[in-house]
Formats: C-alpha cells, sequence, structure tokens
C-alpha cells in the first residue's frame, strides 16, 4: 500500500513541476516587460532581470508615452465603445432570446437558425460592404461605427446563450404572471434577473474581443481622436519602436490595467467559461 | 383555426426586431454584399462605377502570376498555422485541463487563473511583448538558452524565412492555450464521479482511465475546440500585422489568408488597395471557413451525437 501512495506523491510532484513550469511561461514575459518600464535604459539591457531600484527606477518612458500619445483619451474610447456595445448586446440579445425562447411561433426554430450563423462565421469576411456601408451612413471615423459592428458582432453568441437559459425558466412561473394580468414586456423583465449568470456569462464572452479588436478601428475609426486603446498602442509602439523605454512604458499601460481588471472578475469569468460554454 | 390569428403578436416583433434588423443590417448585408463584390470589377471607361465581370476576379486570384502565388502561400501557410496550434496548443490546454481537473492537485484555481492570462490580453500587447523578447538587441531568449546550456540554439526567428511563421505561431499558442484549458477542463470535470469511480474499483490505472473513460466522454469538446481554432486560425491578422507588419515578412513567409486580405484591399506602398480583389480574397476566406464548418457539423458532430449515450 505505501508504495502506491508514494508513487502517488510522485506524480503529484510532477503535476505540480508541469503547471509551476507552465505558469512561469504565461508570466514571466509579462512581468519582465512591466518591471523593465520602471527603469533607465541602460539598466534594461545591463540587469533586465532585476527588480528596479534605487540607483535603475526611471520614469522617463511613462513621461514620454504620456506626452507623445493620448492614452486617457484612448481608454476613454475603449470604455465607451465596450460599454455601450455590451449594453445593447445584453439588452437586444436577451429581448430576442426571449422571444426564441418562450414563444411557439412560425419561423422560430428558422429564426435561432439565421440568428446563429454569426457564431460560426466572421463579420470581418464582410468588411469591404461594410466599409461602403459605414461611409454611406457617415458614419466612418466615428465610435458609433465600431460600436454598430461589435453589436452584430456579438448578439449571435448572446442569444444562443440566453436563449438555452431563457428556455430553463419554469413555465408556472410565467403563467402565474399572465393570469395576474401582466402584460408580455412585464413578464420579460421578471426573466431577465433570474438569467442572471447567462448574462454575466455573455458578457465575458463578448467583451474580451471587444477591447482587444484591432481589425474595425483599423480599418473604421483609424483617426486620432477616436483610437481606441488596442489600435493606440498599436500605433503609438509603431513610432517609438526604437524607443525602448516608451514601448515598456505603454505595453505597460495597457497591460495593467486589464490584468486587475482580471483579477477583480477571474472567478466570474471562469464560472462563465467553465459552465456556459460548453451548454 | 382562426382563434390564433385573433390578436397579431405584436410584442413578438417588439422583442425581435431590434436585434435583428442590427444584426442583418451589420453582419449578414456586408457579407453577403462582400460576395457579390468579388463578381465585379471597376469599370474602366467609367470611373466610380462597377461592372459584373463572373469569375474573372477568382480566376485571377488562382491563376494570374501576381495574385496565384500569394493566394497558394497565405493558404498554405495559414494552414501551416493551424496545425501548429492543433498539434501544440490543443494537446497541452487538454494536458493542463486533466492536470487541473485532479482533485489532488492543491491550488490548482490559482494555477488555472494565472494560466489565462495571457488569454485576456490583446494580441498587438502580446505581439510586441514576444517581438522585445525575442529581440537580439535585449538577448532575453538568448540568456535563457544559456542557461539551460542551449545558447548556440538561438537565432532571430522572427526575422528568418524558414523560422518565423512557426515562431509566430507558437506566440498565438502561448497566448490562446487558456481557451481549449478552459473548455476540456468543464467537460472534465462534468464527467459522473461514479463512473471513473467504477473504473477504479475495476483496476484501471489512471492513463487508461483516462484514455477509455474520459477521453470518450470529451469528445465533443475535442470537437468544438478543433472547430473555434478553425474559424479563428483562418480569421487571424492582428498577431501577424503587429510583429511583421502588413508585408507579413520576411519576404511573405508569414502572409496568412487575413494578411492578404488586408493587403488586396487597402493596398500596399506600391500597390493602391482594390476592393473587388479584396472581396474575392474574402470569399475564398469564406469557402474555406464554410467548408470546416460543414466538415465539422455534418462529418463529426453528427457522428458523435450518436455515439454519446
Amino acid at each position: 500500500m505505501t508504495w502506491l501512495r508514494e508513487r502517488f506523491s510522485f506524480q503529484l510532484i510532477g503535476a505540480h513541476a508541469f503547471l509551476i513550469f507552465y505558469t512561469i511561461l504565461a508570466l514571466f514575459p509579462v512581468v519582465l516587460v512591466v518591471i523593465n518600464s520602471f527603469k533607465s535604459r541602460a539598466a534594461i539591457f545591463r540587469s533586465p532581470y532585476q527588480l528596479p531600484n534605487s540607483e535603475t527606477w526611471s520614469l522617463i518612458g511613462y513621461e514620454t508615452a504620456f506626452s507623445r500619445g493620448s492614452f486617457p483619451l484612448y481608454f476613454y474610447n475603449s470604455i465607451f465603445v465596450t460599454v455601450i456595445s455590451l449594453f445593447f448586446i445584453l439588452f437586444l440579445g436577451s429581448m430576442a432570446a426571449f422571444a426564441l425562447a418562450e414563444y411557439k411561433f412560425p419561423g422560430n426554430t428558422l429564426m435561432g437558425l439565421y440568428l446563429a450563423v454569426g457564431i460560426m462565421i466572421p463579420i470581418r469576411l464582410g468588411t469591404v460592404s461594410l466599409v461602403r456601408l459605414i461611409v454611406d451612413l457617415n458614419l466612418i471615423n466615428t465610435l458609433w461605427a465600431l460600436i454598430f459592428v461589435y453589436i452584430a458582432q456579438g448578439l449571435p453568441i448572446s442569444v444562443f446563450i440566453l436563449t438555452s437559459f431563457m428556455q430553463q425558466v419554469p413555465r408556472d412561473l410565467k403563467d402565474a404572471a399572465r393570469v395576474d394580468g401582466a402584460s408580455e414586456y412585464r413578464i420579460y423583465a421578471m426573466v431577465l434577473p433570474l438569467v442572471r449568470p447567462a448574462l454575466g456569462t455573455v458578457a465575458i464572452f463578448t467583451m474580451i474581443p471587444i477591447w482587444n479588436d484591432l481589425w474595425f478601428p483599423l480599418v473604421l475609426a483609424p483617426s486620432e481622436n477616436v483610437k481606441t486603446i488596442t489600435l493606440g498602442t498599436q500605433s503609438f509602439l509603431g513610432q517609438f519602436v526604437s524607443d525602448w523605454n516608451a514601448v515598456l512604458a505603454s505595453l505597460s499601460l495597457a497591460v495593467v490595467p486589464v490584468i486587475i481588471l482580471y483579477i477583480i472578475f477571474s472567478r466570474q469569468l471562469i464560472r462563465g467559461l467553465t459552465s456556459g460554454a460548453v451548454k | 383555426m382562426s382563434s390564433t390569428a385573433k390578436k397579431f403578436p405584436f410584442h413578438i416583433i417588439v422583442f425581435l426586431a431590434p436585434a435583428v434588423i442590427i444584426y442583418t443590417l451589420f453582419m449578414i448585408y456586408p457579407l453577403i454584399d462582400s460576395l457579390r463584390l468579388g463578381f465585379y470589377a471597376a469599370d474602366p471607361d467609367v470611373p466610380g462605377q462597377e461592372i459584373y465581370v463572373g469569375f474573372d476576379n477568382y480566376t485571377r486570384l488562382l491563376t494570374d502570376d501576381q495574385w496565384a502565388p500569394r493566394l497558394i502561400g497565405a493558404t498554405r501557410n495559414n494552414f501551416i498555422f493551424f496545425a501548429v496550434h492543433m498539434l501544440v496548443q490543443n494537446p497541452i490546454g487538454l494536458l493542463l485541463a486533466v492536470l487541473l481537473s485532479s482533485q489532488a492537485i492543491k491550488g490548482r484555481t490559482i494555477y488555472r487563473s494565472l494560466i489565462f492570462i495571457p488569454t485576456v490580453l490583446s494580441v498587438v500587447l502580446v505581439g510586441f511583448i514576444w517581438r522585445l523578447i525575442l529581440s537580439p538587441l535585449w538577448g532575453i531568449s538568448r540568456d535563457i538558452l544559456e542557461t539551460v546550456g542551449l545558447g548556440n540554439w538561438y537565432q532571430p526567428w522572427l526575422g528568418e524565412e524558414s523560422t518565423a511563421l512557426i515562431t509566430l505561431s507558437l506566440i498565438s499558442v502561448w497566448q490562446y492555450v487558456g481557451i481549449p484549458m478552459m473548455l476540456f477542463l468543464a467537460a472534465l470535470l462534468s464527467i459522473p464521479d461514479e463512473l471513473v469511480e467504477a473504473a477504479r474499483v475495476d483496476g484501471a490505472t489512471a492513463w487508461s482511465i483516462f484514455w477509455r473513460v474520459k477521453f470518450p466522454l470529451i469528445l465533443p469538446t475535442v470537437g468544438i475546440v478543433s472547430i473555434l481554432t478553425f474559424v479563428g486560425n483562418f480569421n487571424a491578422f492582428d498577431l501577424i500585422f503587429t510583429v511583421q507588419g502588413a508585408i507579413a515578412g520576411p519576404n511573405f513567409s508569414t502572409d496568412i489568408l487575413g494578411t492578404f486580405f488586408y493587403r488586396t484591399f487597402f493596398g500596399q506602398q506600391l500597390q493602391a488597395g482594390n476592393p473587388n480583389m479584396g472581396a474575392a480574397v474574402a470569399g475564398v476566406m469564406f469557402l474555406i471557413i464554410l467548408a470546416g464548418v460543414l466538415l465539422y457539423l455534418f462529418g463529426y458532430q453528427r457522428r458523435i451525437t450518436q455515439y454519446e449515450f
């Protein structure tokens, strides 16, 4: 019996060793960039693996980033686009999902399939025509161009996930409300809080790709005043490619808020991924 | 018969219309219209007008000396990009998920959260971070190889034609391994304990429990992960664009369909953009993705659902 336990703990050590190795592999590049962003140029090259100390400490990169790039503006643009898109993805998506889950009407299944097409076919393939449409609508170089595209892109997965959750809301509850004279809109408002976990899952699934998208900001809204943080960082990095302090500082400026948000929401994110994803 | 029709279900339209209108206008219409534009070309006689040219754009893409090598190269590179993800990313994701699903591993939620961090970062940041790490100027990757005694293995991988594509694929794997990990983990956690327990009582080893009991049960997830990888890879663009620029150097060795599409549509230094050829490239991408999705839906998923209980 003891040999079995020993073999078992040997396996356990192996498992931990692999997981620790992989965790270091995942974090090392990011950590290295962040700690070096606080160092002088000489120290970045001389001692890249050391934490900054009183001798090597320097904020010159951040000074360049703030004086030459408009990072606060980029952040504002990204937050605006992401929040508004997310609101409509959840609001319009939940309304459509409610209709698909609640009512039997001719074409119900067909409508569900139609809305699901967008899960598999990337909207990017329609870019040529989308650019013309956005120009025709006079939305080129506006944040609303991005918002409309992101809503369209997020709706399919939103409707898909929310429909399956709304189907699980007990019928009796809704019928009881109907007997009491509640309108259908009222019943929708009643069901919505019951699928809150699913709304969280959808929010996370759709938020990350919107925040991180480079393609549509690049083709639909490339002007300086409407740049999102992803595009803003990309073009700033392109300009300052040989200024190591500025590059490391701007990378850290873009990375750290995302990681802080991730740490705050990682529990919900992971729960969403591990529960909603496979449904 | 008429009793159901007596009150028109106006509310159903109110619920569905906003989503359907936005989705149709900004997604379905551009997709279809873009496919249509692939059959048109700029009218040489009337500037600003487009005329129907049938399959001309596609024929040019496939046969013209200027276009065909680029299309074939980008498609081939894209399949290599996909193959690296299937052979490296998804097996590592599965291995991590297996380890993290074990009750015996302490601190598994911490590992899980940390390993997922690169996945939430934008590709732009990941691309630049790796450009710095691999840069011969900074010498980080050389230092690391030297510490493990492999110093002379070091090359400027991103700068050489023979290694750039594989290096970029591995950077992408590094970033996205969290997704298969999470999906496999969810599938493994949903396997009932009794099944595994029964096999263990019968004397099965951990190895055979995995391959005989668990793996067959997560086959649907293997399919989902594969098709998500496929669609994601054939739609990829950001990483190559960030690290190598739109010309996907060195010498087009990292050109994939996304960067080829971008160059064709928007042009590059010497060549003006061509929206109709761009639409045709998007049409080729659409066909490849559609073929993959259909193969998954009818070749894989259907067989798997029969295999399930």
